[in-house]
């Protein structure tokens, strides 16, 4: 059988660990020594950009970097759990284009910021739904059904509203209060990011749901067997990731005063596969969690705003995200011991 | 274990005398801080099959895998034909003449048998693929080997059996100027005319001078086509013997370092008093399996007998809910279920713990606890929030009671050995207490000990009043375990036999019934 002999071996190495399990290994394991590295990373970076410009300490800043990640940081977060369950979500970005347009064009045409927020819950609702039907009942490949729906919805989103802007909410006291209000010092957009990203933690962590989650990425077959109805765990899935994108959908109109078709929402997509990649998600599903991919955000935001208030031309701040993306996967990949040889998984 | 009269050193008859093809040499080999072998040494000779023994964990594998260059040892050295040797990787021990051929080889699904076997090897013309002359060679290899009958050179590698498989893997060896030729549990997915033709390539392999190692679980295998034997225990070497001079009983003894004098505890029910009856199919029908109709009682373990792909796995499947059925009707505890979906089965009370671990019932990268409560969690939770304390409690209770090895419930599934992951799975479905159980060959890749501890748990819970169904390839497993054996043959039940009259040449017979020809080729 494939049961080797030296698959024992680790168990029994645990044995000889487990005997004394030192404090400071209890903190590790809380916090995962994958995450350590992301925390190790980000302490470096913030000290060597302290470092260079002491401005960057400034609570004015870090409110900053927060307002910045929060939107692409919630779609982060949606995009780990479709990525636990072994799918991809490329459509996230468009929807949430989609559905900014939405809440902007019926607030506009009702004046009720609630009918607006409300309305684009329910396209979000609805692409996600379109989304995990495609997938389960048309049995497409979650990487090909949701880059469809990627030029889908941006395209619908392109069609309903001519190609511009939609609106102006820049008076409404509800988005203002989205895009600019503040909570005990810390602005609303952080707060939505926090609450998103806790639910979505504690529903992984401590509900069957979560647990079903991870075991269908780890073990399809398993978890089907073991009585998981998995067609419904998929569509559930692209039905949060879609009024997920509707919530930051939904902030994005409020940010920018109008219902955005494209801009601002175009590329938050692949933003979000690369925090959840950053932090230790991986695409076969079944591993990684919310504290990884929070840290990546936090960590990919303090790396453009460093960039920023260093004065580095823009152009390097994508380069420096997608060398970090690499080095972070290739470092991942040695701890696991993975072999050099065959397709990388 | 110095009171352990097999634990002396190796005996080496006849080394002196020769120059061994592959000699291992006091190899030693840890993993971060875990001895897999201290000091192992072992002549592979020319002309003869050498059977590598051992339990689970004893250090086969890692062996194999010293010798194949997949791991560097710590110390220790390898001498083929008296010259050291060092293999950086895989490829250079192929190189040299020294192949593993595993147990599922990779085989590339698209191309056909004869590209297979020479995959990175194709004879061209320029740059240009020569299929005339690649065909030529093949069909020449095949005729060679005597394979002409079992393996087409143009069919697809995705349509290949897992004998197949084993069989191009061989050829590849073959096609290289092997001079040693190591095989991992070759017949584990085999079914029993498909393992007397390997067994009669590897003597012709043997005549042309190949030296061979042989690792199997299975004794009689070890009887039927070893020379020597060499048991390795715990990493280390425990002694070494002629076939022909020991026997299963000392074998088993240098294996576990105990006497397994009676594996098979089965308490047959009690005939007088005829239980309950809780699975019950009539004329159940799905794409593989025809008019099934069977019954299991309380309290009854009933076996399932038959050639490998006869329709018994495909039998549980369908009982499981995991394939559609298009007619016929099962029943549980007398009323009938409909199964759509195998939360269907589940909710039924059936349990089903499949085939390949591994592949449909392990999440391997998450812990005990995370796999034995897979089934149960809905049951364990309150408002969706799963209740970790008496989830915890209940892994711990079937660690305990299955007797798990494991320092603690918190240890990754894949990090346990064949035995202790068997368990695993048995506790998931032990821990949903399902009124009908499915196992399906419940200790293949199973180490003898863990085999003894499986046997002895099937035998307590139908003495609890569980209803098992039980499908096994191994006769001797079947035979002990069953108090009724039904035998299958192409998707069919083709006899039934009660246990006193059960027999492996009776069951055998059952199997290939109205089989024209027992290899079943594509001649």
């Amino acid at each position: 059988m494939t049961q080797t002999d030296d698959r024992e071996l680790p168990a029994a190495a645990a044995a000889t660990k487990a005997h004394a399990v030192s404090p400071a290994r209890r903190v590790l394991d809380v916090i995962g020594v994958q995450n350590i590295s992301l925390i190790i990373a980000l302490v470096l970076l913030c000290s060597g950009i302290g470092w260079k410009n002491s401005n960057f300490f400034l609570f004015s800043n870090i409110k900053t970097i927060g307002t910045t990640v929060a939107i692409v940081g919630i779609l982060a977060v949606v995009q780990t759990v479709v990525m636990l369950l072994g799918g991809l979500d490329i459509s996230v970005g468009s929807a949430a284009g989609l559905t900014s347009v939405a809440s902007a064009m019926v607030f506009t045409s009702t004046s009720s910021a609630a009918l607006g927020i409300g309305v684009a819950l329910v396209v979000g609702l609805a692409v996600g739904l379109f989304n995990g039907l495609v997938i389960v009942y048309g049995r497409v490949n979650a990487v090909i059904a949701t880059l469809a729906t990627y030029a889908g919805f941006r395209g619908l989103a392109n069609l309903i509203s001519n190609g511009r802007a939609q609106g102006y909410t820049g008076t409404d006291s509800t988005f203002i209060f989205l895009a600019r209000g503040s909570a005990l010092g810390i602005p609303i957009l952080i707060w939505v990011f926090i609450v998103v990203a806790l639910a979505v933690h504690l529903m992984l962590r401590y509900t069957d749901i979560g647990r079903n989650i991870y075991a269908m990425g780890g073990n399809p077959t398993a978890a089907r067997l073991a009585g998981i109805n998995i067609n419904r765990y998929v569509v559930g899935c692209y039905v949060l990731a879609g009024v997920i994108a509707a919530v930051a959908g939904i902030l994005l109109t409020a940010r920018t005063g109008s219902g955005q078709p494209t801009s601002g929402s175009q590329g938050l997509e692949l933003q979000s596969i690369t925090a959840a990649a950053l932090g230790g998600v991986a695409l076969q599903g079944g591993k990684g969690g919310i504290p990884g991919t929070v840290l990546a955000v936090v960590l990919l935001g303090v790396l453009q705003n460093g960039l920023t208030v260093l004065s580095v031309n823009s152009f390097w701040q994508d380069i420096a995200q997608g060398a970090l993306l690499v080095l972070a996967v290739v470092i991942q990949q040695r701890r696991r011991g993975i072999r050099a040889y065959g397709l990388p998984r | 274990m110095p009171d352990d009269p097999a634990a002396t050193a190796p005996t080496r008859a006849g080394a002196l005398d020769e120059v061994p093809r592959l000699r291992a040499e006091q190899i030693s080999k840890s993993f971060s801080g875990v001895q897999a072998l201290s000091q192992v040494s072992l002549d592979i000779r020319a002309g003869e099959v050498l059977a590598l023994l051992g339990e689970n964990g004893a250090g086969k594998s890692t062996l194999l895998r010293v010798l194949s260059g997949d791991h560097h040892p710590d110390s220790g050295s390898l001498l083929l034909d008296g010259t050291a040797v060092r293999f950086g990787s895989p490829v250079e021990a192929r190189r040299a003449g020294v192949r593993v051929i595993q147990q599922e080889p990779e085989i590339v699904q698209h191309v056909s048998v004869a590209e297979n076997i020479y995959l990175g090897a194709l004879p061209r013309r320029g740059r240009i693929l020569d299929r005339r002359a690649l065909f030529a060679r093949v069909r020449a290899d095949l005729q060679r080997y005597g394979f002409t009958a079992v393996l087409d050179p143009a069919e697809m590698g995705s349509q290949l059996s897992p004998a197949q498989r084993q069989l191009v893997e061989v050829l590849r060896a073959l096609t290289s100027r092997v001079k040693v030729i190591a095989f991992d549990e070759p017949t584990s997915s085999l079914s029993d005319h498909e393992v007397e033709a390997l067994f009669g390539l590897i003597r012709r392999l043997r005549g042309e001078g190949v030296a061979i190692v042989y690792v199997s679980h299975r004794m009689p295998e070890i009887f039927t086509i070893a020379d020597r034997v060499a048991v390795l225990r715990d990493g280390r070497n425990v002694g070494e013997r002629r076939v022909s001079e020991t026997e299963n009983d000392e074998l088993v003894r240098m294996m576990v370092g105990r006497d397994l004098t009676d594996m098979f505890v089965r308490t047959p029910a009690n005939p007088g008093s005829p239980a309950q009856v809780v699975l019950e199919l009539s004329g159940l029908d799905t794409d593989d399996v025809h008019d099934i109709s069977l019954q299991v009682r309380a309290g009854e373990v009933v076996g399932l007998g038959g050639l490998v792909g006869a329709g018994r796995s495909e039998l549980a499947h369908a009982i499981a809910g995991g394939v559609p059925i298009h007619s016929g009707s099962v029943t549980v505890s007398g009323r009938p279920i409909r199964l759509r979906a195998p939360a269907d089965a589940l909710r039924a009370g059936i349990g089903f713990a499949p085939e390949d671990r591994k592949v449909q019932a392990l999440l391997l990268h998450r812990t005990i606890r995370d796999n034995i409560s897979l089934a149960i969690l809905s049951r364990l939770s309150r408002m969706r929030i799963v209740r970790r304390k008496e989830e915890r409690d209940i892994a711990k209770r079937f660690v305990r009671q299955l007797s798990i090895r494991t320092p603690t419930i918190e240890q990754v599934v894949g990090n346990l050995s064949g035995g202790n992951q068997q368990k695993v799975v048995l506790a998931r479905w032990l821990a949903h207490r399902p009124k009908v159980l499915i196992l399906d060959e419940p200790t293949r890749g199973v180490d003898v000990g863990a085999k003894a501890e499986i046997y002895s748990i099937i035998n307590n819970l139908a003495e609890d009043g569980m209803a098992l169904l039980v499908i096994s390839s191994e006769l001797p497993e079947l035979l002990g375990l069953s108090d009724r054996i039904l035998v299958m043959q192409r998707g069919r039940i083709t006899g039934e036999l009660p246990r006193d009259e059960a027999s492996e040449e009776r069951v055998l017979a059952l199997a290939m019934a109205d089989e024209q020809s027992p290899t079943g080729g594509t001649a």
